[in-house]
């Protein structure tokens, strides 16, 4: 944590040099994901329910699953743009370092101009939960913490499964970012809108459902109580992917010198 | 203490024609080639020796170098340096070794080179009076002095080489890999760089693994020569096996090339 601490550090060393750039893409991220709000509150001018949800329970669910998404891009962006980490012969170097290697990818980058999402992901958050109507109680902000933590490891691992592939391929592939970028996008909405197929899928094989869908059912007071502790068995959902990691690193073959 | 014993190691290359039909066929159908990049390399080198490992482009110089570092696996073969298996004890065994990759650089490079090896202190864990001890010394060796408060990407090629060196050694590695060091250096550059690992290794009696196309490089540092070719390893001894009876190591080094169809 030390040592994350000060690669912390030397990264926001490095970006003062570039103050400008720093500013423009904070304001670009932000305005981002501001569009997609925009999208909601439009669509629901037009029609005032989505399956049953309304606009203020649509905008909390969005408003969760963006900052889910937003803490585990701040954290493991060094997956993300782990591609190009191989490709430059990078990760030679990461290597014959004498620590470990997921910590040392994940201090690789740092994003700071992620702060703008970070700052819209709160407004966004605190947003939802105003606007939401819901008569919060201990339990239930204890499971929006719940879902803040299994969401940011569901999202995280993606990231991690999108490394691994880099080893295989040493590129990123696109397709990856269905479920990564995609599933922010789509999970502006509880999942079972998209119909029943899909939300078997987000249960059983990437568990979105888990830490969106089910524990939403609880705050709004339609699902049982048991739903708030889904995203913890959520979280299992990294045990496959540091598997493929770590099956990855065994094909490793680096780029020439 | 560094033992390696018939390793072997492969790669899958895909080859096609240029032109964009080609490519097209290629995604259909790919045809892949494998390459012995190491085709059972064995050698020892003994604690404090210096050792030049020579060899055209391609030879497999660096894949010999990244197995000895830890990064690559081997299929077939043993590789035991200090006791250790590389790619088994991958983070007891790199603490002691220091690589440099010549074109490549360790130093961050928007900020002062002193702030990428405070991180590196950090990195190793490097107890604050050895690193304090090492980087004066290492300061003085290479003369750094100022260049320690300048960005990396505003030093001159010659001057981050010396960073780039400083940096790798600031933990006290008892083996030292240089991949190419004086790889486009003017000629002050380079003596001080040949100046300073000559002093390493008589100082501090460091292992030193040295890669490089430059004879004069080789001249200077090395008795003990190490030639690869083709991925195997067709030479151990000493520069004079290859000069005798020619003007220049170059030339000798080029006709050994030849006659070997490497």
């Amino acid at each position: 944590m030390r040592l994350y601490g000060k690669f912390f550090v030397m990264h926001l060393k490095s970006i003062m040099g570039y103050k400008t750039s720093f500013l423009l893409s904070c304001l670009g991220n932000f305005l981002v994901s501001f569009n997609v709000f925009l999208g909601i509150h439009f669509m629901f001018r037009r029609f005032s329910r989505v399956e049953g949800f309304t606009y203020s329970e649509v905008l909390l669910c969005w408003g969760i699953t963006l900052l889910e998404f937003t803490l585990a891009e701040a954290f493991a962006r060094g997956f993300d743009t782990f591609g190009s980490v191989v490709r430059q012969g990078e990760f030679d170097r990461i290597l014959v370092r004498p620590r470990n290697v997921i910590l040392q990818v994940l201090s690789g980058h740092i994003e700071f101009s992620r702060i703008g999402r970070v700052l819209q992901a709160i407004v966004m958050f605190v947003f939802g939960i105003r606007m939401s109507g819901v008569r919060w109680t201990t339990a239930k902000a204890a499971a929006v913490a719940v879902m803040l933590l299994g969401g940011a490891v569901v999202f995280a691992g993606m990231f991690v499964i999108y490394a691994a592939i880099c080893f295989f391929t040493l590129e990123g592939l696109e397709f990856m970012n269905i479920f990564t970028d995609g599933a922010r996008e789509y999970g502006k909405y509880p999942v079972s809108i998209y119909g029943k197929r899909v939300l078997q899928l987000c249960t059983f094989v990437v568990p979105y459902a888990l830490i969106q869908y089910y524990p939403l059912l609880y705050l709004l007071d339609r699902g049982k109580p048991w739903y708030a502790l889904l995203p913890l068995a959520a979280c299992l959902f990294m045990v496959p992917c540091l598997l493929l990691w770590r099956l990855g690193m065994r094909h490793y073959v680096s780029a020439g010198s | 203490m560094i033992t390696l014993e018939n390793v072997c190691k492969t790669y899958k290359v895909s080859r096609r024609d240029a032109g964009f039909s080609s490519a097209f066929k290629a995604l259909l159908h790919r045809r892949c080639e494998l390459i012995h990049a190491l085709d059972n390399v064995s050698f020892t080198i003994a604690d404090g020796e210096m050792v030049g490992y020579i060899g055209p482009n391609g030879a497999g110089k660096s894949s010999t170098i990244k197995i000895l570092s830890g990064i690559l696996t081997p299929e077939e073969g043993t590789c035991q340096i200090n006791g250790l298996t590389p790619w088994k004890n991958r983070i007891e065994h790199v603490k002691n070794i220091g690589v440099v990759f010549g074109q490549r650089t360790q130093l961050w490079w928007d900020v002062p080179v002193m702030d990428s090896f405070e991180l590196l202190k950090e990195i190793y864990r490097i107890d604050p009076a050895v690193y304090r001890r090492n980087l004066e010394e290492l300061t003085d060796m290479l003369s750094l002095g100022e260049l320690l408060r300048t960005p990396t990407r505003q030093l001159s090629l010659g001057q981050r080489m010396r960073c780039e060196i400083a940096a790798s050694l600031l933990h006290d590695p008892k083996i030292l890999f240089l991949d190419e060091p004086t790889i486009g250096l003017d000629a002050v550059s380079k003596l001080a760089v040949r100046d300073f690992i000559l002093k390493l290794n008589a100082e501090k009696k460091t292992t030193v693994i040295l890669t490089t196309h430059d004879m004069q490089d080789i001249e200077a540092l090395t008795s003990r020569i190490i030639l690869i070719g083709k991925g195997k390893i067709l030479l151990d001894g000493v520069i004079d096996d290859i000069r005798e009876g020619f003007e220049s190591t170059e030339e000798g080094l080029a006709s050994f090339y030849r006659s070997h169809d490497i």
